[in-house]
């Protein structure tokens, strides 16, 4: 028999101790974790997602005690939800506002990994674990989007599974075997209900928590983008401007997760629609596969890359390039760690150079945004001198151009930019 | 099939990639006369709606004892507003059967529980009042804002019969009704407020718990606040 493990703790605590690692976890994650002081405003979002994936989670499961995922069923029940049940309409208001602002959350904290470099070396692997998140959090709620059952739901998922026909040789065959029939049906529901309920959410935890183990173990990145692990104490070794993670950050963050509840409240009790960017007014008609709604455009979190799929013109009639971009503008911020080879990690210390590049990025995201929201003739044409095309369409195409040219062009434009001199610890 | 559902496919995606037509756009330039607070428009539109569309129409979400929150007593529900031996509890369901209804108009009449949500108070507002004799039309009847509508002017005897007048493009009346043009206009305000009403009916409570949890959380966040500072205080 192995001798008993030597712990410090004693009573309970002790007992547990020596049988699960239960003190030195929350000191390694929480009270001894070394964090630097200089956080601002931007650090607020990691924890905050955090936050709203538990609040999707909780209303999610309250959610599903009357929701019935059934075609005859569906759209009925959320109206008894909204009507019948207590405290249905809350539940269902923060779960649908909770979709949006999950991913107002997790944009803002891209950005944030963006600006301070904070997918450079040692965090690729954090990174790479948060494209892994965002991607899964875009089919949770393309999969969640479908279960109301109204004819936005319907016709969005038709449009979204249709892409995958477009797929040379199997697509036809492949978009069938998503959907289980020949068009989005009752089987169809019933396995994206299967989707959103239980196997993405389970992947979605798994790379929460691989998320937040690999960033414990490099340590947080900073808007200095300075390595605070560099410069320890002498004799403690804790970083000179690291500080516990609780209870500094936990009680900052508290400030925070309040600040955000109010926003969220405030929509989610005096605007819950969001004038149709959040529930569509489409969507409060039942699905009909008869009626084919004059306007599909899906909610404003999949409108940068829907643009990007409607501008690529088609090959023939093959739209598979459209598709191709679509996956490709999402998949690109994956090889962010490697295409960027500036001798500086934070937007601080970088040259007007990729500053510029960065600026067009995002106005170039922005109306992406936009345009995928109305349709592509909504601006009119131009004159015969540029084909009589679309305007909007070639806005979106020059964005989609801009958009990917921030990716491809970064391994020159980072090397040429003229950084400033990066300080040896943190500045505030 | 397999070439059907690729047509189908194709189609449909080339509908999303071109950007579709606004079919059916129409610019509503008038605003329903929209209160919540205003409980006597409620009841009245209420007793409208149960009279002229709750025959072809169906409000299957919506319980008739919901009325009680435009202050109307179980009684008063029972006494005036069901029909057929229905209960209070039960909901807003119709006898006409759906399948003969599309035989007879050439489209279901749609439930109107949430209407108002998908079409908005003004447009629903604005269509009660854009009917127009057509006689190219099976019913004799056609609609400004939705234009080759199935649904026949039920309310004419009210509004009386108007004309399009095809230079300008609006409407005249031609025959007037029981009711003249204000108080059709009430008429249909008070039954659009009611519908308006239906589609949400706990929209008005959400608001009062909405200021009570942000009253709530205004006095958190200056607490957390002073807590956070507290603990910063060293922090330099």
């Amino acid at each position: 028999m192995a001798a008993p493990k030597k712990v410090e703790t004693t009573g309970l605590l002790g007992w547990i101790d020596t049988r699960f690692p239960l003190t030195s976890t929350i000191k390694g994650h929480l009270t001894e974790y070394y964090a630097p002081k200089n956080f601002n405003f931007w650090y607020f979002f990691g924890s905050l997602a955090l936050l709203v994936l538990v609040l999707q989670i909780v209303t999610g499961i309250f959610l599903t005690m009357n929701y019935k995922p059934d075609a005859e069923l569906a759209f009925a029940s959320v109206e008894y939800i909204m009507r019948d049940v207590f405290g249905g309409n809350i539940i269902r208001y923060m779960h649908s506002t909770g979709a949006s602002m999950f991913f107002v959350v997790v944009y803002l904290h891209m950005f944030r990994g963006i600006i301070y470099g904070s997918y450079r070396t040692p965090r690729e692997l954090i990174w790479l674990f948060g494209v892994g998140i965002f991607l899964v959090l875009m089919g949770e709620a393309f999969f969640g989007y479908l279960l109301p059952w109204g004819q936005m739901s319907y016709w969005g998922a038709q449009v979204i599974v249709n892409l995958f026909s477009t797929v040379p040789f199997i697509g036809p065959d492949l978009s069938e075997w998503l959907r289980g029939d020949y068009l989005v049906s009752d089987a169809t529901l019933n396995r994206f209900f299967a989707f959103h309920v239980i196997a993405l959410p389970l992947v979605l935890l798994g790379l929460v928590a691989v998320h937040i183990v690999a960033l414990h173990e490099v340590g947080s990145n900073n808007p200095d983008g300075v390595e605070i692990k560099a410069k320890k104490d002498k004799s403690t070794g804790i970083p000179l401007d690291g500080i516990p993670f609780h209870p500094y950050y936990s009680v900052k963050d508290l400030v925070g997760v309040v600040a955000f509840l109010m926003v969220f409240f405030a929509i989610v009790f005096f605007m819950p629609e969001m004038g149709g960017y959040f529930l569509e007014a489409n969507n409060f008609v039942p699905a009909d596969p008869l009626k084919t709604p004059a306007h599909i455009a899906p909610v404003w979190y999949f409108t940068p890359y829907y643009s990007i799929l409607r501008a690529v013109p088609p090959i023939g009639i093959s739209q598979f390039p459209g598709v191709v971009a679509m996956g490709l503008s999402v998949v690109a911020f994956a090889f962010l760690p490697w295409l960027d080879k500036s001798p500086v990690k934070s937007i601080r210390y970088r040259g007007a150079l990729y500053k510029r590049w960065l600026a067009a990025f995002v106005i170039s995201w922005v109306l992406l945004g936009y345009l995928g929201t109305i349709p592509g003739d909504a601006w009119g044409q131009f004159g015969s001198w540029l084909g009589r095309a679309d305007r909007a369409t070639v806005v979106a195409r020059i964005c989609s151009v801009v958009y990917f040219a921030f990716f491809a062009l970064m391994p020159w434009y980072t090397k040429k930019d003229q950084t400033k001199p990066v300080p040896e610890r943190v500045t505030h | 099939m397999i070439k059907k559902m690729f047509i189908q496919a194709f189609t449909s995606l080339t509908l999303l990639v071109s950007g579709a037509v606004l079919a059916n756009e129409v610019h509503i330039d008038v605003k329903a006369p929209i209160s919540m607070s205003d409980k006597a428009s409620l009841q009245r539109g209420a007793k409208i709606f149960v009279n002229y569309c709750l025959n072809c129409h169906s409000a299957n979400y919506m319980r008739y004892n919901r009325l009680q929150d435009i202050g109307l007593t179980d009684k008063q529900i029972k006494d005036n507003l069901l029909f057929a031996g229905a209960k209070v509890g039960e909901t807003m369901r119709i006898s006409m059967n759906p399948k003969e209804a599309k035989k007879w108009f050439g489209a279901a009449p749609p439930d109107l529980s949430v209407e108002v949500r998908a079409r908005g108070a003004d447009w629903v507002y604005a269509y009660l009042r854009s009917f127009y004799k057509d006689d190219t039309r099976p019913t004799g009847w056609n609609n400004l804002v939705f234009d080759k509508v199935a649904m026949p002017h039920v309310l004419y005897e009210l509004q009386g019969v108007q004309v399009l007048d095809h230079e300008t493009h609006t409407l005249k009346v031609e025959k007037a009704g029981k009711l003249n043009p204000q108080e059709y206009d009430q008429f249909v305000g008070d039954l659009t407020n009611y519908l308006a009403f239906m589609a949400e009916p706990a929209k008005q409570s959400r608001m009062w718990i909405g200021l009570a949890v942000l009253l709530f959380l205004s006095v958190l966040f200056v607490l957390v606040k002073k807590i956070k500072a507290e603990y910063w205080k060293d922090i330099h």
